[in-house]
């Protein structure tokens, strides 16, 4: 078994609760963040190496560092529970078992940037995560953890959850900031950056569930503690979400550098594949990731085992790898027709795209259509070389990253499946029922593409 | 000045939402009172309701109208008493999502979209809901339904018609 640290009590009888909570040393990081200098903290958060849990990887304790703490505002710690990232669904089951381990981590990360007001900003369709998270900070307030003087220390803080209603984009910080002052989701043009402007003009860190739900162990046990577990630049532990054609699918809280073969194959973890068929690909962390065909995945192009790790999963680049994102794991068997993955891939960031910049507006919305085209029988070959002109147009020029993340799986997909996409387009006739490779997988129709290169 | 009427116990709520924000920003509460609005006004928005919350938040309609333009989650047109929303994003495709909207469609002679003849049910597709692991599922009200089959949904369209199905989670 390997270490838990965010999970370790989840099986503990009413842990969702406050006493229960309590009784296992719960809010113990609060009392004794109150008695360290706020600095202290984030050296601590520096030490352990943490890296966003959010998708992007980006070192906390740097981030926290950036507050502008001189311009005299006040500043606020906003917690990204927004979570729409396709294949993601690991912050849903943390808030859900272990609230208050989200709320003693707002507690101390804000007590570290000297925040006095901070909210958890949660999707509008987890309404009934809202309520569980509304309930544990009454309890907290109840119990003196929150409000004015907290503990006797003079402190005051203020801790509230409020919620999206329905858009990926507000997943993106600046959206998210938005959307938290009551508008549209249409994120901001950077810089300049939260920390130094953010919810009402006021420096602000937004952090992912996971992140902060890790800051009370390191609190408690110090960074260096925190920073021995992991191998490398990927410290500490991972929650992943694992989907699809897996055995035993659901969240894993799992060591950084954990063998990929192990994870996807032993029981204690996804159990290999369902139905016993072969893989044919991974999504390695949520829907904007590059897919990964099975020959890339268990070993990078070098022919060495693959990893769990932010270094492991990206090494070779877009070329032959991926990369670690949200940890949305979603795993393919050879049923799966990787055009129809793609094409419903595009049409979810064509239906979220918040339409402020062009090449995201129009392209997400234009590849969405040829996909479909090519999907239901109607494609031609120009039409894969014009896909792969669209995301390359889209990527890089942008306002957010939402359109990098629309390119990147169709980039993908045609970099390791471009004989598939061709297949679509030869045979139409062979494509017409949706599920056209559960009964002629992939693997029995393949040659005919091959063949006719040879003829050619 | 609209002419709507809210409940007292959605009055008192508001207050306490706007109470979480500082002075001058109760705007922020916007999101959150427009779902509860919706929740005791049929599901959807009316331009009444619309107005009647600018009239509290002291904003502007437009700024009320521009942000339940924006986000999915808001009705504008009737739906049904249950709106079973089936997401249809890949994990969820992987896993015969597809195969239980349609089937529900039938049995319910509606197409996606529609509200049945009687009002009580509506059907949607919609993107990926935080329970890719958990597939097919699909969305009633603040609550999911997950690892869907067959006689799952024939199971929960009975208690629907019922009155057996809690649609709101307690505050
Ligand atoms: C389109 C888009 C959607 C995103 N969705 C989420 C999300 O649901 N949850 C999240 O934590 N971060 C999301 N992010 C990343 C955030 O912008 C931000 O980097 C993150 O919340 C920072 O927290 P971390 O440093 O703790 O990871 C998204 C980014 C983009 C571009
Ligand atoms: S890249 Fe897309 S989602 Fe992001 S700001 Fe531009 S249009 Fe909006
Ligand atoms: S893909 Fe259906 S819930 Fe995520």
């Amino acid at each position: 078994m390997s270490k838990k640290i965010l999970l370790e009590h989840i099986n503990v009888p009413g842990i969702q609760g406050y006493e229960a909570y309590r009784k296992v040393g719960g809010y113990a990081s609060v009392e004794k963040a109150l008695k360290m200098a706020p600095l202290d903290i984030v050296e601590e958060v520096k030490k352990s190496g943490l890296r966003g849990r959010g998708g992007a990887g980006f070192p906390t304790g740097m981030k926290w560092s950036f507050i502008d703490k001189k311009s005299g505002k006040p500043a606020h710690l906003v917690c990204n529970a927004d979570e729409s990232e396709p294949g993601t669904f690991k912050d849903r089951y943390l808030m859900e078992k272990l609230p208050h381990l989200l709320i003693e981590g707002m507690i101390t990360g804000s007590i570290a940037l000297e925040a006095h007001l901070s909210y958890i900003y949660i999707r509008g369709e987890y309404m009934w995560v809202y309520r569980i998270l509304e309930r544990a900070i009454n309890e907290a307030y109840a119990n003196g953890w929150l409000g004015k003087n907290i503990k006797g220390s003079g402190y005051d803080l203020d801790v509230h959850v409020t919620c999206g209603a329905g858009a990926y984009i507000c997943g993106e910080e600046t959206a998210l900031i938005e959307s938290l002052e009551g508008k549209r989701g249409n994120p901001r043009i950077k810089p300049p950056f939260p920390a130094v402007s953010g919810l009402w003009g006021n420096p602000t860190v937004v952090n992912n569930v996971e992140s902060i739900a890790a800051i009370p162990y390191i609190v408690n046990n110090g960074g260096e503690e925190y920073a021995k577990i992991g191998v490398g630049k990927s410290t500490g532990t991972k929650l992943i979400s694992a989907s699809g054609h897996i055995k035993n699918p659901g969240v894993y809280e799992i060591e950084l550098g954990l063998p990929v073969d192990e994870f996807m194959n032993s029981d204690e973890y996804l159990g290999g594949m369902y139905s016993d068929r072969p893989l044919k690909a991974v999504v390695p962390g949520g829907s904007s990731v590059p897919i990964l065909p099975a020959e890339l995945f268990y070993k990078n192009a070098k022919g060495e085992p693959r990893l769990m790790t932010y270094e492991s999963l990206s090494d070779g680049g877009f070329a032959s790898a991926s990369m670690m994102g949200s940890g949305g794991f979603i795993v393919y068997d050879d049923t799966t027709c990787v055009v129809r993955n793609t094409w419903n891939f595009s049409r979810f960031y064509h239906h979220e795209s918040c339409g402020q910049c062009s090449p995201c507006r129009e392209g997400t919305g234009w590849m969405e259509k040829i996909l479909w085209r090519i999907e239901h029988g109607y494609g031609n070959m120009e039409d894969i070389d014009l896909l792969w002109e669209i995301q390359r147009k889209i990527e890089g020029n942008t306002i957010c990253p939402l359109g990098d993340a629309a390119a990147w799986p169709v980039a993908a997909a045609i970099r390791h499946f471009r004989d598939e996409f061709e297949f679509h387009v030869k045979y139409p006739e062979k494509i017409k029922d949706r599920n056209h490779f559960v009964a002629e997988p992939w693997e029995k129709v393949k040659h005919l593409v091959k063949k006719e290169e040879v003829l050619v | 000045m609209s002419e709507v009427v809210l409940s007292e116990r959605l009055q008192e709520r508001i207050k306490t939402l706007i109470s979480r924000y500082p002075e001058g920003k109760q705007k922020s509460a916007l999101i959150t009172i427009l779902h509860e609005v919706q929740n005791e006004n049929d599901d959807y928005l009316t331009t009444d309701l619309m107005d009647k919350i600018a009239e509290i938040l002291s904003i502007k309609p437009i700024e009320v109208y521009e942000v339940a333009t924006f986000y999915s989650m808001y009705n504008h047109k009737p739906v049904g008493k249950y709106m079973l929303e089936f997401c249809r994003t890949s994990c969820c495709a992987t896993r015969k999502a597809e195969d239980m909207m349609e089937y529900t469609c039938q049995k319910l002679g509606v197409k996606e979209g529609e509200v049945t003849p009687d009002g009580l049910f509506s059907v949607r597709g919609v993107e990926c809901l935080g329970a890719c692991g958990y597939a097919p599922m699909l969305q009633l009200g603040d609550f999911y339904h997950e690892f869907l089959t067959k006689e799952k949904i024939d199971q929960l369209i009975e208690d629907c018609r019922a009155g057996k199905v809690e649609l709101i989670s307690k505050v």
